[in-house]
């Protein structure tokens, strides 16, 4: 398992995004093009209300600087010289980038002070909540933690199962299998994993080598021509890691399945399954089982605890039969 | 563990025969196999893995081997690495 360096994004990356309906942030340069190359590096926004008013205590001027309306009319308020000597304060601070709402204009002296400074000044046409609401999504999904990891991520009953195991255990064959079976190929044999909204691991293929799979014998094989696009997928939620190992006689495999084991990946405990791998262990269709006990699981039902509870209520009541039929 | 920094040298990058001759060289080994490009680790055993660092012309890769014949894995990669992957 590999961990990814952190995501680099400059403000000329952010200007190109390609972000459609609500996620779209509608934004134009208008100034300090030079400055374009700057990157952005937290994930926070800032409105420089105070600094605008001369106050530069904890100013976080690494974040993208939000001018809204109050900004604007602050500075339009603010008279000739004072005004000058802040923004030039404020301009001395390498800012990754000013954003304007409501299409407002900055003041001609802040757009020229920011050509000088090669600050990309930036403008958008939504209100200044809406914007941060995007924006802040946005940054949140590009700066995710990330990890690529070997392994091969299928959809099987609509869950997101990552098959794991040791090169040549037969992870492709297996995720070939449950294609036939009608289920769904994310990505095989790497798989990128972002963590986002929290606890959300979302797992994707790289872009270069997406719905292809190699199958020894075969070679590389495209899984969206050979089975349509029925049966691919570009992403999809992880919630459930299978563990495929040649058998091991001298190690105890789980013969009830009501321990509940789990394997941590960018800090979320994943349901984790190990199968032992035997001639005649039918891998793929034990992993639909295992998919569709999962999914039960999720509805509240657990196979191994109510059978077990099943089994303890019979017990009790044939050892009271037996104390009764003995006091008799 | 251990570790060595190698460079293509094959104009073409790490295109698919190159990597399925550096997978099958990686797979005669016992050791785990990791290559490595800016940050991006990927098991060395993995033609897709290997496919997608997208290693071009003249870039650095780190070649990481783990386990009892991890100096021979490492020796081995290297060769392929200087031989071109056999080509031009």
């Amino acid at each position: 398992m590999a961990r990814g360096e952190r995501q680099r994004l400059t403000v000329l990356d952010l200007l190109q995004l390609d972000l459609k309906e609500n996620d779209a942030l509608d934004l134009r340069c208008i100034g300090g093009r030079p400055g374009l190359v700057r990157e952005i590096e937290v994930t926070e926004i800032n409105r420089p209300g105070l600094e605008l008013a001369g106050f530069y205590e904890n100013f976080a001027w690494q974040r993208i600087q939000i001018f809204g309306r109050g900004e604007s009319a602050f500075l339009a308020h603010q008279a000739g010289e004072g005004r000058r000597e802040n923004l030039e304060r404020l301009l001395t601070y390498r800012i990754p980038c000013c954003v304007f709402t409501h299409a407002l204009l900055p003041t001609d002296d802040f757009a020229a002070l920011a050509e000088k400074a090669e600050c990309p000044v930036l403008q958008t046409p939504l209100s200044s909540s809406e914007f941060t609401m995007r924006i802040l999504r946005v940054l949140s999904t590009i700066f995710a933690p990330r990890q690529s990891v070997h392994g091969t991520l299928v959809e099987v009953f609509g869950i997101g199962v990552l098959i794991q195991g040791d090169s040549g255990v037969g992870k492709s064959e297996t995720a070939l299998a449950l294609i036939e079976r009608s289920h769904r190929l994310v990505a095989d044999d790497l798989v990128e994993i972002r963590r986002v909204s929290g606890n959300i691991l979302l797992g994707a293929g790289a872009q270069v080598v997406s719905h292809h799979m190699e199958i020894r014998g075969l070679g590389i094989i495209n899984i969206s021509h050979l089975y349509g696009v029925g049966a691919i997928r570009d992403r999809k939620q992880i919630q459930l890691v299978c563990q495929l190992e040649n058998w091991d006689a001298q190690k105890n495999y789980d013969r009830i399945g009501s321990e509940e084991n789990t394997i941590e990946i960018l800090g979320v405990h994943v349901p984790l399954v190990v199968i032992p791998i035997k001639p005649g262990r039918n891998i793929p269709v034990i992993i639909e089982t295992a998919a569709r006990n999962e999914r039960l699981k999720k509805m509240g039902y657990h196979s191994a605890k109510e059978f077990n509870r099943n089994v303890q209520t019979w017990l009790e009541t044939e050892s009271t039969r037996a104390i009764f039929g003995s006091e008799k | 563990m251990t570790e060595r920094i190698v460079t293509i040298r094959n104009r073409a990058g790490m295109h698919a025969r190159p990597a399925a001759l550096l997978v099958k060289t990686a797979s005669a080994y016992a050791a785990q196999v990791y290559i490595e490009k800016d940050g991006e680790r990927v098991n060395g055993k993995s033609i897709m893995g290997v496919i997608t660092l997208g290693a071009t012309y003249n870039s650095q890769l780190k070649v990481i081997a783990d386990g009892p014949d991890e100096a021979a894995a490492l020796d081995a990669m290297e060769r392929l690495f200087e031989n071109r992957f056999e080509e031009e």
